[in-house]
């Protein structure tokens, strides 16, 4: 137990959680959102960030980013990039949402089905991932998408310039704008997707369901379609977290999505899953919960950090520090 | 939990189940003494089988011995997690933590910190997998069904990294040296030799009774069958009695069966102690084996694959779990270049099965006798069964989307005689 | 195997002392109050009929003797004890069994299975003995198997044993529940709406076999909704409106009570599922 160490980097050790709490809690969203509308967790939501990191990358390969990209065509590159990871993420849990749940919820399957049905798809995508040379040359692609499938197994990184510049000071601890740019794209995310649930139609629809799913169809709420836009949504911020995720860590792989789906999902269920907010502040606190545990117990004791905090909590407080409430947001 | 009810008795019969129930009925109505010799006859069989390496069956280019010793944890493995899964209703996603446990306490006690004889530590290692079963199970079984997936789940991850980062259990590289089960060599047994096409009894390749070395395979394949087979027994005992019923009564209903007397918690925590002590059991057989282990085998993806053996077999059926564990297990080492696939396809098989047969391909007996009834009776009302309704079902996209039945009345219409 | 059943013979009339007593049961949910001081006992041997519109809190009331809901305030007393500090499956054993409103069979389970289940209640047989095959597992399935046969005849679900409890017709699955409870060999049973969806004439078999089951000893608490039905079956009626008591008597008294009357004024029979004891739990 290195107290003195947590002592003395205390900031550093805080606000890097914070950064990497945002990235959590932009996930998380997906699983509360979900949960909060079908009551189910959707275990393939790491996958859809994964894709999205994937994405990502081969967005700034395709419009030719690279290290020396620099200044505004940077920023453009990366919006860009964002956009793309955005629209793939989405995409990738629309697809999740056609496929694996849509067929079981009109049987009214038990929820350990669905999950079942989850944990096969959360392999078929990171597996499709990991194999896509395997499944390029199968069909004979191989040259034509080149480095897209190229060492398939292996990390990729972020083809662009990773230099970051300390901003200012706070505490001691030099804020990167990387960091800025984590921490603030993340809360903007979130606070808008939190309105467009407060007060738009869609997001009343969304509310509606979640309450009480019978009532809403007899009120005339779509309940498929409200479905598919929680998934598209909880989708698509995961493609902003998956972007996030390359500036600030600058490499991904095919598996990458399982260690930070279990992250997002912890943070949910500790915010209080079905809860937007209760995601935000899962996040958070998870981060810097994870940070101070492993400046305290040592770096490699990281992720065991998190994952006793998950059961601690499930047993404990299963309803999470905010307690759960999509249905029942305050509105 | 008491959504996490599981067998639904619905969805179409394939050709293969309905030849299955047919060959299933026929066997229950021969005679108890035969049905005895059947098993005993089935057992020899196996007990022979890496002697006899009839081709087809037998894995070119591996030990069929070794793939046999494989095939035969995995069926261990997949009985133990069907009394958690498949009979108690529990989703449990880190079996593997219980399989690790088992098998690092043979190695901390024969090898990295002791050195216990074989057979004193292998009795250890089940008191230890089942109390970690306990202590899992005591705070956690309270939480909701599918909470309790991703507490074990986090649990495997917690035994995994904590074997990785302790340098008490050896770190990443883990333990070696492990050593084997006492021998009493009595005498040599040829294997036979198919290279010609036709069976030929061959000297030089033989198999001694009963000497556990690192070369021959097949004196481990032996003691893990004879550990299947009484694992079975013993679980076909429980299975029917007053436990089996109120673990499936809590399974089906957990505050009905509360209601009704069942001690729900109590009956939980004995499924999970169980299953952990026959994961224990595969586990420290594993270890053995190996001589050597690390964290690298304990992986949630063996978890995941330990759960598509039960699921793929079929919940709650001791025989679906060990078809699905042979599938599961023997599948990629018969078909070698298939390996790199494995995982993209059991995880289509999760989803399909979820999906289209969520009772898995061997379901409870009476779930299939019930299934034929209800069709009988479907086939008299709707008349005579149309000949293409088993094709045109049969493909994913054909299934109507639009469909709100909760039972697709036309689901369970496929044509039999 | 009847005389299993047959609880050690209590007479009514020299067991003075009630067989059930809820002591002035409150119970609320955040600011709801689902039960509102409620006191009324069942004497042993008698057929009690427990009734009152939608909502009148009949099913909680159900849910606090069997252990479901702790009261708030107040207390019930069964057979001489408390039952303030039991689980609900030692409430189950000590001689309290129920059905359900809406059926909660074990659906993936045989017929023979659902009522060994409740013969469980009674058994102590574990892994080992089982394991083992020791007589007391071999005595103590036997002994449930019988008297699952026996009831199943005894409620009129015959030749069914080995068919899955959720393929049988609605009324064969209420009568199995019933079957079920009273295979826990209990003193007590409350059921609940048992009549609910049933044509006239299967209501009036079903009365026949109320009438039946209180003959083989057991006492028995009836909720239900027609009032007709109630008054021909029971020896005494307690009316509920909104969580309290308004009425307690014979069905002749309580039909001329004019609480009791207000009370049913205007309340319409074939009402959505009566909710009561479920609402309050969800916000």
């Amino acid at each position: 137990m290195h107290f003195q160490y947590v002592f003395d980097n205390f900031a550093s050790l805080f606000i890097g959680g914070l950064v990497f709490g945002s990235v959590y809690a932009l996930i998380a969203l997906g699983y509360t959102m979900v949960y909060g509308v079908l009551q189910l967790i959707n275990f393939a939501h790491s996958e859809v960030f994964m894709f999205g990191t994937f994405a990502t990358v081969w967005a700034l390969w395709l419009i030719g980013a690279d290290a020396t990209t620099m200044g505004v065509a940077l920023v453009l590159s990366i919006a860009f990039a964002m956009v793309a990871s955005m629209i793939t993420s989405g995409g990738v849990a629309l697809l999740l949402e056609r496929v694996a749940y849509r067929p079981l919820l009109k049987r009214g399957a038990p929820r350990l089905i669905a999950l079942i049905s989850a944990i096969g798809a959360s392999f078929v995508l990171s597996e499709a991932m990991g194999l896509r040379g395997a499944i390029a040359s199968a069909l004979g692609l191989s040259d034509t998408l080149g480095r897209y499938v190229a060492r398939s197994r292996e990390n990729l990184g972020m083809p662009t310039d990773r230099t970051t510049t300390v901003q200012f000071e706070l505490f001691g601890y030099g804020v990167t704008n990387v960091n800025i740019i984590v921490v603030v794209s993340a809360v903007l995310m979130m606070v808008a997707a939190d309105q467009f649930i407060r007060r738009t139609r869609t997001g009343r629809g969304i509310r509606a369901v979640a309450q009480d799913p019978e009532t809403a169809s007899l009120m005339g709420v779509n309940s498929t379609r409200v479905i598919q836009i929680t998934f598209l949504i909880g989708g698509m911020l995961a493609g902003a977290a998956a972007t996030l995720y390359m500036l600030h860590i600058g490499a991904t792989r095919y598996n990458a999505g399982f260690l930070l789906g279990v992250k997002a999902f912890t943070a949910a269920v500790l915010g209080g899953i079905g809860n937007l907010r209760g995601a935000l502040v899962g996040g958070l606190v998870l981060g810097v919960a994870e940070g101070l545990g492993a400046g305290l117990f040592g770096n490699e004791w990281r992720h065991v950090v998190a994952f006793v905090l998950l059961i601690l909590i499930l047993l404990f407080r299963p309803t999470g520090l905010l307690g759960e409430s999509l249905g029942k947001a305050r509105a | 939990m008491s959504e996490t009810t599981t067998t639904r008795p619905a969805a179409r019969m394939s050709w293969a189940s309905s030849l299955r129930s047919s060959l299933g009925s026929r066997l229950r109505r021969t005679p108890r003494w035969a049905q005895f010799l059947l098993m005993v006859a089935l057992a020899l069989f196996c007990y022979l089988l890496p002697l006899l390496e009839p081709p087809v069956i037998s894995t070119p280019g591996t030990d069929f011995g070794a793939v046999l010793f494989t095939v035969s944890i995995y069926v261990l493995v997949a009985v133990g997690l069907n009394i958690v899964v498949g009979y108690a209703g529990l989703l449990d996603l880190g079996y593997v933590g219980f399989y690790a446990i088992g098998a690092y306490t043979v190695g901390v006690l024969t090898s990295h910190h002791a050195t216990w004889p074989w057979l004193l530590s292998l009795p250890a290692a089940l008191v230890v997998t089942m109390i970690s079963g306990v202590l899992l199970g005591w705070p956690t079984l309270r939480v909701r069904g599918d909470y309790l997936a991703i507490v074990t789940l986090g649990f495997g991850e917690i035994v995994r990294l904590t074997l990785i980062n302790s340098e008490w259990l050896g770190d990443a590289r883990g333990i070696s040296s492990i050593p084997a089960p006492p021998s009493l060599p009595l005498f040599e047994i040829p294997h036979l030799d198919w290279s010609t096409g036709v069976p030929l009894v061959d000297f030089s390749d033989t198999t001694t009774f009963i000497e556990f070395g690192v070369t021959d395979p097949v004196p481990f394949y032996w003691l893990a069958l004879t550990l299947v087979i009484l694992v079975l027994l013993a679980d076909k005992r429980i299975k029917n009695s007053r436990v089996g019923r109120s673990w499936e009564a809590t399974r089906e209903d957990e505050d009905a069966a509360e209601l009704m007397g069942v001690p729900t918690f109590r009956f939980k925590l004995l499924a999970f102690a169980l299953g952990a002590f026959v994961g224990g059991i595969a586990g420290s057989m594993f270890a053995t084996r190996q001589t050597f282990i690390n964290p690298e085998s304990f992986t949630l993806l063996i978890s995941i694959l330990f759960l598509s053996a039960v699921v793929l077999g079929g919940q709650g059926n001791r025989w679906g779990a060990v078809i699905g564990a042979i599938v599961v297990a023997y599948l990629p080492e018969r078909f070698r270049g298939f390996e790199q696939w494995r995982v993209l396809v059991f995880g289509i098989a999760l989803m399909l099965l979820a999906i289209y047969r969520p009772q898995g391909l061997l379901p409870p007996r009476r779930t299939v006798r019930a299934q034929r009834m209800e069709e009988e009776s479907q086939a008299l009302e709707v008349g005579e069964a149309d000949p293409d309704a088993e094709l045109a079902t049969a493909g994913p996209v054909a299934r109507n989307p639009v469909d709100d039945a909760p039972v697709p009345p036309d689901e369970e219409r496929s044509p039999r005689g | 195997m009847a005389e299993v059943i047959q609880q050690p013979s209590m007479n009514p009339a020299s067991a003075p002392e009630p067989l059930l007593s809820m002591n002035d049961v409150t119970l609320r949910f955040g600011g709801v109050t689902a039960l509102d001081g409620v006191s009324f006992h069942i004497d042993r041997g008698e057929i009690l009929g427990l009734i009152g519109p939608n909502g009148a809190g009949k099913t909680t009331a159900f849910n606090v003797m069997t252990g479901i809901y702790r009261p708030t305030s107040g207390s019930v007393t069964f057979d001489g004890g408390s039952t303030a500090r039991l689980k609900r499956y030692q409430i189950a054993k000590r001689g309290i069994a129920r059905t359900f409103q809406n059926i909660r069979l074990f659906k993936a389970m045989t017929v023979l299975e659902n009522v060994m289940v409740g013969a469980d209640a009674q058994h102590r047989t574990g892994p080992i003995s089982a394991l083992l095959g020791l007589p007391l597992h071999r005595r103590e399935e036997a002994a449930g198997r019988e008297i699952a046969h026996d009831l199943l005849d005894f409620v009129g679900v015959r030749g069914r044993a080995d068919e899955l409890a959720g393929n049988l017709s609605y009324g064969d699955q209420r009568r199995l529940e019933i079957a079920r409870a009273m295979a826990t060999q209990p003193q007590l049973l409350c059921l609940d709406e048992p009549a609910a969806g049933f044509n006239p004439s299967e209501k009036q078999a079903l009365m026949e076999l109320i009438r039946s089951i209180r003959d083989r000893g057991l006492t028995v608490l009836l909720i239900e909704h027609d009032m007709r039905l109630v008054m021909g079956a029971v020896d005494r009626v307690v009316v509920l409106e909104f969580g309290r008591k308004i009425a307690d008597g014979t069905p002749s008294q309580v039909q001329n009570d004019p609480g009791v009357i207000a009370a049913y004024l205007g309340v319409d029979d074939d009402e959505i599922a009566d909710e009561d004891g479920e609402g309050s739990d969800a916000s």
